[in-house]
């Protein structure tokens, strides 16, 4: 972004790349620092990552160090692919899942935030706060009700068993959270600049998305992505309401088919986790660049 | 082009009352400055001549059309705000054209009046910047420009120079003035600065709790308020008040103030304040209509001698300050002519240019 600022002038002062020698030792001191914090956050990924690729009988040899591995193998990983459903349905429905909740849960998010934050209407407080008070309700009281629901859309449409069943639940959670998120977003977003579109020919709406939405962005980045990460390691209805194989999410495939009984496959328990873990790494890494504050400044003043 | 008609204009917010009833005609191609302390209703009355705040009574009319129930867009108004309201992810180009292309206007039409309103104001280097790289005049240069593209029925300024620093403001306080003289369109112009309204406007409209206390010219502004509240907003540094009893001497009308002054009403004025004889009144006069002691003529001076309490030279001239009856009050004197602080001084007292107010009503007499 800064990049593109304003050109040195003729004749400015040299610039040079030598720091002096204490600049740069109190840079190597602040990095040393985050050393372990930066050690003790990946750890366990490490974990997860050297044991994915170790065989069974490594694993289970308790002489050996679980910290790093004597070979590697792609075993677990294979039998991912081959005896499970893990590639061909878990990850996929487990991103349609992800996708279309998100996606729902944000667009009612951005509209029902930007009324209670601009519009003032009878109430308004009062519907603010209830917002909040269903984001507070705990996931395990609202799924026996939302049990009800199910089977309620199931006589019209299909969903009992399906993914659609967790596209159905998943906003119940993700949209009082993205409105909440959104909502102090919104409040920062100077009044003034929408007034001004107003006046120079957009309606309401035209405003919305041609002003507000795109300085807006980082929190809906912001929103997107916390949306995405909790349905994604959404837990509680994906066990209750799919039993059908081929219709589990990640979370609930790697728990029911990966453990039987007390027996844990570890490898590719772990190659799973892993493999798992990779598509939000990815988002992360891809909305990085777009996740920037500060792009309201120069509006006003 | 266009005129615009008040009629009998409110804003009620729950139960406060912010504009109460006001009527203002303003003429096709005139600067009027709406000028008054903060909350006295002058923002609330342009944002609803602009449709962002609803009319709670009265009409509001423009070329004829009562626009009340108008919405912003359909209202061809363009308004410059305090703080800018740029557009941050446009660049300054796509932030004055946005209007033009809602407005389905060609795309070469577009270029020709963005180039046009960058050469008025001098920003057409400045035309692939976010609004982020510039600094305040800058900023406040391309939220006029974005007013200026538009070619608009009427220009709103809402105390459009009051986040610049001083040596700016009147920089662009100029620019405004000549735009102005230039395109010749209707302005309202927002300002608590009296400054700005005296050099501005064609007509001033002094503003206070939600009411209009007089309507004129900046020459009448300054020469003949008709309020108290006017006569003490406009011009600076403020009119002196004091308080004083009118009363009936030998040979006409004598003002007196406390037991030291004594003035007598020039003839031309006694028919105004005859009938206020025997009543206390206030008394206001300018700094710059007091004084160093001068060899004048005609009736329509008066000198006195008071002691020197403070004295603040500001270069062109110097300000004393001195009692009248237990009252402080300012005098704009030659600076070579001011002694030292507790010395006497003579001032001379300019009559033609006091004020007498009914302190029961607030008005000028």
């Amino acid at each position: 972004m800064s990049s593109e600022a304003i050109p040195a002038a003729d004749g400015g002062p040299a610039t040079t790349n030598r720091r002096p020698l204490w600049r740069r030792r109190k840079e190597a001191y602040n990095y040393l620092a985050l050393l372990p914090f930066v050690a003790f956050a990946l750890f366990p990924l490490y974990i997860i990552m050297i044991t994915s690729v170790k065989s069974d009988q490594e694993i289970s040899n308790l002489s050996n160090s679980p910290f790093w591995a004597m070979g590697l193998t792609g075993d677990h990983y294979a039998y991912l692919a081959e005896k499970t459903a893990f590639f061909e349905s878990w990850l996929v429905n487990t991103i349609i899942v992800c996708v279309v909740s998100t996606a729902i849960s944000v667009t009612i998010g951005i509209l029902a935030a930007y009324a209670l934050a601009r519009l003032r209407f009878r109430g308004v407080e009062t519907f603010g706060i209830a917002v909040f008070i269903t984001y507070l309700v705990p996931q395990p009281l609202l799924f026996i009700p939302l049990i009800d629901v199910i089977n309620f859309v199931d006589d019209i449409v299909p969903i009992r068993d399906t993914y659609w069943s967790l596209i159905l639940t998943y906003p119940t959670f993700l949209t009082p959270f993205v409105i909440w998120l959104l909502l102090g977003y919104f409040k920062t977003i100077p009044v003034e600049v929408e007034e001004c579109a107003y006046l120079d020919g957009c309606s309401r709406l035209g405003a919305l998305f041609r002003v507000v939405l795109p300085m807006a962005m980082p929190g809906i980045i912001c929103a997107i992505l916390f949306s995405f990460t909790l349905s994604w390691n959404e837990f509680l209805y994906s066990l209750v309401f799919i039993q059908a194989q081929d219709a589990k999410t990640v979370g609930v495939g790697v728990f029911t088919e990966l453990i039987r009984g007390d027996v844990y496959y570890w490898g590719s328990l772990m190659a799973a986790c892993f493999a798992g873990t990779v598509p939000i790494v990815v988002l992360y890494a891809f909305f990085m660049d777009y996740y920037v504050s500060g792009l309201t400044s120069g509006a006003i003043k | 082009m266009a005129e615009i008609l008040m009629t009998d204009l409110w804003k009620i917010y729950g139960e406060t009352p912010a504009v109460r009833g006001i009527n203002l005609h303003i003429d096709d191609g005139k600067f009027i400055a709406l000028v008054g302390p903060s909350g006295c209703g002058k923002t609330t009355t342009l944002r609803m001549i602009a449709g962002l705040e609803d009319i709670t009574g009265g009409e509001i009319a423009i070329d004829n059309k009562v626009i009340n129930d108008v919405p912003p867009r359909d209202r061809d108004i363009a308004m410059v705000f305090q703080n800018y309201a740029l557009y941050p992810h446009m660049s300054v180009y796509q932030n004055m054209a946005f209007g033009l292309k809602l407005r389905k206007t060609g795309r070469a039409e577009i270029d020709r009046r963005v180039e046009v309103a960058a050469d008025i104001l001098n920003i057409g280097e400045l035309l692939q910047r976010r609004p982020r790289q510039l600094s305040g005049g800058q900023r406040q240069r391309v939220a006029m420009g974005r007013a200026i593209v538009r070619n608009p029925r009427v220009f709103l300024f809402d105390e459009p120079l009051s986040n610049l620093d001083a040596k700016l403001r009147v920089q662009m306080r100029t620019e405004i003035k000549k735009i102005h003289q230039r395109l010749r369109t209707t302005v309202v112009y927002v300002t608590h600065d009296q400054i700005e309204a005296m050099t501005l406007a064609d007509t001033i409209v002094v503003m206070n709790h939600g009411v209009i206390e007089q309507v004129g010219t900046p020459d009448d502004m300054y020469n003949a308020p008709v309020t108290r509240f006017v006569a003490s907003f406009i011009g600076s540094p403020a009119m002196n008040f004091v308080a004083c009893r009118l009363e009936r001497a030998a040979d006409g009308l004598e003002i007196r103030v406390g037991d030291d002054l004594a003035l007598s009403v020039p003839r031309e004025r006694e028919g105004r304040y005859a009938p206020h004889a025997g009543r206390d009144l206030e008394l206001g006069i300018r700094p710059e209509h007091i004084t160093n002691r001068r060899h004048h003529s005609h009736d329509g001076f008066q000198d006195f001698e008071a002691g020197i309490k403070v004295v603040e030279p500001m270069g062109m001239d110097t300000m004393v300050f001195f009692d009248i009856a237990g009252t402080e009050v300012c005098a704009r004197c030659e600076p070579k002519s001011v002694g030292n602080v507790d010395a006497a001084m003579g001032f001379t007292f300019d009559k033609s240019h006091m004020h007498l107010i009914d302190p029961d009503t607030e008005k000028v007499v």
